[in-house]
C-alpha cells in the first residue's frame, strides 16, 4: 500500500506554482533542517486579493505536495481567505496526509500565513484574522519537528 | 506509470533468497517435520540438518560448530549478545561502552541496560565513521565489563580496524562483541583472528530467510538467556528450532563462503562504477564512509540541497528502489544517528541516499540510476530554497 494519497502523488510528481517572485510583496520562511521541511512562500497582492503565490521547497514528498496544495488554494483569494486556511483544510484537500508526516511536513499554511504578516508589516496595515494567527505562527520554528 | 526499467537497489533491506536456498529448506516446511529434541526418527532427521547449519554457519566465521547459537534475527543476536553477556558480568563491573554508529538493536540494547543501572559510554567516530582504538582504550575503566563495536556499518559501509580495537579491550581483560550483521557473508571474517568473544549475523543479509540469526559465542563464556524455557540451543535460547530458517542460514553460509571472492569482485567493480557516476556527474555530492575500507556491494551519499524522502519517491517513479538515512524516511523523524555521529551536518544528512547491490544488479542497472539520478537531483534542486540561497551567495 503506497504511503501517500493519489493527491499527494499528483502534487509531489507535479508541483504547481513552483519558484521566487522577484518583486513579491511579502516573503514567508519556515521550518529548519533538523525537521527536514523548509518551506518559503512569495505572494503578489493586488486589490488586496493574492494574485499571485509562488514558494520553494526543502523537504520530502508531503511537504512539496503540500507547498503545491496551499499554493493553489490561495491564488485569487483575499488575504482574510488565505488566513483561514489551515493545515487540516490542507490535509483534507489532499485527501489525507500519513499521521507522521501531519506536524513536521505540513507547514505551507503557516508560511503563507508568515508572507502575508509581512506584507501587512510592510505596508503597516491590519488585516482581520491575521492577529489571531499570531502565536500559531510564532515561535513554533525552532526544534519543534 | 511504468518505468522503462526496473531496478532493485536496495539488498541490504531485503533480498531475494538463493534458488539453492529455497531447495534446502523446502524438504523441511514439508516432509522432513520432526522436533529436534525428539528421540525417534523424525527427531534424528531434524537434528542433524540443524547440526550441519551450525557447521555451515561456524565455517563462515572461522568458529566451531558448539560455538553458534540461532536465533531469530541480527536484533535478537545483538540484544542476546548485550543483555545476556552484561548481566552474566555484572558482579564484576557496571560499566559497558558501545560506538556511537551502532545498530538500534545494540544502542537501544545499551540504554535499555543503562536504565536498568548500567553505566554507558558512546565511543565517538571520525569522519569516516572510524572508531579511533586508542580511544577505546582511553574509555576504558576499571569496571568495564562489556564493549560491543560494530564490524562493520549498514548505513554508511565503513569496515571498523577491528583487530586492533578487540586487541585494546582484550588486553584489559574485558569481553568483546562485535555486530556483523552487515558484514557476514560478504567480506571474510575470522573470529579467531580478529579476538572477539561474541559475533552476531543474520541470514537475510546474505540470501538466507528473513527470521533466520546466530549468535558466536566463544567456548566457557557465560551468557545470561533472554528468555527461560526448554534446552535448546544448550538452554541459552530456549524455543523450538525453526528448522528451515536453520537450514536456510546455514545453506546460505556455505554458498556465500564458496561464492565470496567472486561475489565481491563482481559487486565492488559494478559499485566502483556507481560512485564514480554519481560524483562526476552530481555536483556537491559526497559518498559517506570510508573510500576504500567499505562493503564491496554498498554505496552512500549525500547530496546537498535536497531531501533524501522525495529523491527516493522520484527514483522510485522510474523504477529504482534505494534507501535513505534522512529524518523524512524515518519513523522517528530524526536524522541518521550514523550521520551526524560522523559529524555531517542535519541539513546534509537529510540529503542521505543508500544503494545495496545484489547478485542480480548489472552494469546496465547502475547505467540506468547514472542516467536517471542527475535529473532528478536537479529537479528538486531547482526547488528548493536552500539551492536558490546558495546560488544567489556564489553569484553575488
Amino acid at each position: 500500500m503506497p504511503i501517500y494519497s493519489e493527491k499527494v502523488m499528483d502534487h509531489f510528481m507535479k508541483p504547481r506554482n513552483v519558484g521566487e517572485i522577484k518583486d513579491a510583496d511579502g516573503i514567508g520562511e519556515v521550518g529548519n533542517p533538523v525537521c527536514g521541511d523548509m518551506m518559503t512562500f512569495y505572494i503578489k497582492v493586488k486589490d488586496n486579493h493574492l494574485e499571485d503565490v509562488k514558494y520553494q521547497t526543502f523537504g520530502c514528498g508531503a511537504a512539496i505536495a503540500v507547498s503545491s496544495m496551499v499554493s493553489e488554494m490561495a491564488k485569487g483569494k483575499t488575504l482574510e481567505e488565505a488566513l483561514t486556511i489551515t493545515p487540516a483544510s490542507v490535509a483534507t484537500e489532499l485527501e489525507g496526509l500519513p499521521k507522521q508526516k501531519f506536524h513536521c511536513s505540513n507547514l505551507g499554511a503557516q508560511a503563507l500565513h508568515k508572507a502575508i504578516r509581512d506584507y501587512a508589516t510592510k505596508k503597516g496595515i491590519k488585516i482581520q484574522g491575521l492577529e489571531e494567527k499570531g502565536e500559531e505562527d510564532e515561535g513554533k520554528e525552532e526544534n519543534v519537528c | 506509470m511504468e518505468a522503462e526499467r526496473k531496478v532493485y537497489l536496495d539488498y541490504t533491506a531485503a533480498a531475494p533468497l538463493l534458488p539453492e536456498v529455497v531447495d534446502a529448506m523446502l524438504p523441511y516446511l514439508r516432509e522432513i517435520y520432526g522436533n529436534p529434541q525428539s528421540i525417534h526418527a523424525w527427531g534424528d532427521q531434524t537434528r542433524e540438518a540443524i547440526e550441519g547449519a551450525r557447521e555451515q554457519v561456524a565455517n563462515l566465521i572461522g568458529g566451531s560448530p558448539d560455538e553458534i547459537i540461532f536465533t531469530s534475527s541480527g536484533s535478537e543476536s545483538n540484544n542476546l549478545a548485550l543483555k545476556g553477556l552484561a548481566q552474566a558480568q555484572s558482579s564484576k563491573g557496571k560499566h559497558i561502552i558501545v560506538s556511537a554508529i551502532e545498530h538500534f538493536s545494540v544502542l537501544n540494547t545499551a540504554r535499555t541496560l543503562e536504565k536498568a543501572g548500567f553505566e554507558l559510554t558512546l565511543l565517538p567516530v571520525d569522519n569516516y565513521g572510524l572508531v579511533d582504538p586508542v580511544e577505546v582504550a582511553r574509555q576504558i575503566r576499571k569496571d568495564t565489563i562489556l564493549v560491543s563495536v560494530m564490524h562493520t556499518n549498514g548505513e554508511v559501509g565503513t569496515i571498523q580496524p577491528l583487530a586492533e580495537i578487540a586487541k585494546k579491550v582484550k588486553e584489559a581483560g574485558i569481553v568483546f562483541h562485535t555486530d556483523a550483521v552487515a558484514s557476514a557473508g560478504h567480506v571474510p571474517i575470522d573470529v579467531k583472528g580478529l579476538g572477539v568473544d561474541a559475533l552476531s549475523l543474520a541470514g537475510n543479509q546474505f540470501y538466507g530467510p528473513t527470521g533466520s540469526g546466530a549468535l558466536w559465542i566463544r567456548t566457557g563464556l557465560r551468557l545470561i538467556p533472554l528468555m527461560d524455557g526448554g534446552i535448546q540451543e544448550g538452554g541459552r535460547r530456549p524455543g523450538t528450532e525453526d528448522v528451515p530458517a536453520i537450514v536456510g542460514i546455514g545453506k546460505a553460509a556455505e554458498l556465500a563462503k564458496r561464492d565470496m571472492d567472486s561475489r565481491s569482485q563482481k559487486l565492488s567493480r559494478i559499485r566502483d562504477r556507481l560512485v564514480n557516476g554519481v560524483l562526476t556527474n552530481i555536483d556537491h555530492a559526497t559518498l559517506t564512509g570510508h573510500p576504500t575500507k567499505r562493503l564491496p556491494h554498498h554505496a552512500s551519499f549525500c547530496i546537498e540541497f535536497i531531501e533524501g524522502e522525495a529523491m527516493l519517491m522520484l527514483l522510485n517513479s522510474q523504477g529504482i528502489a534505494v534507501s535513505s538515512g534522512s529524518a523524512c524516511t524515518s519513523r522517528a523523524l530524526k536524522a541518521s544517528h550514523v550521520l551526524i555521529a560522523m559529524g555531517i551536518s542535519h541539513e546534509i544528512a537529510q540529503g542521505s541516499l543508500l544503494f545495496g547491490l545484489g547478485l542480480d544488479t548489472s552494469e546496465d542497472d547502475i547505467n540506468y540510476v547514472l542516467e536517471k539520478l542527475p535529473h532528478i537531483v536537479d529537479r528538486l534542486r531547482q526547488m528548493s530554497p536552500l539551492y536558490a540561497k546558495f546560488m544567489k551567495q556564489r553569484g553575488g
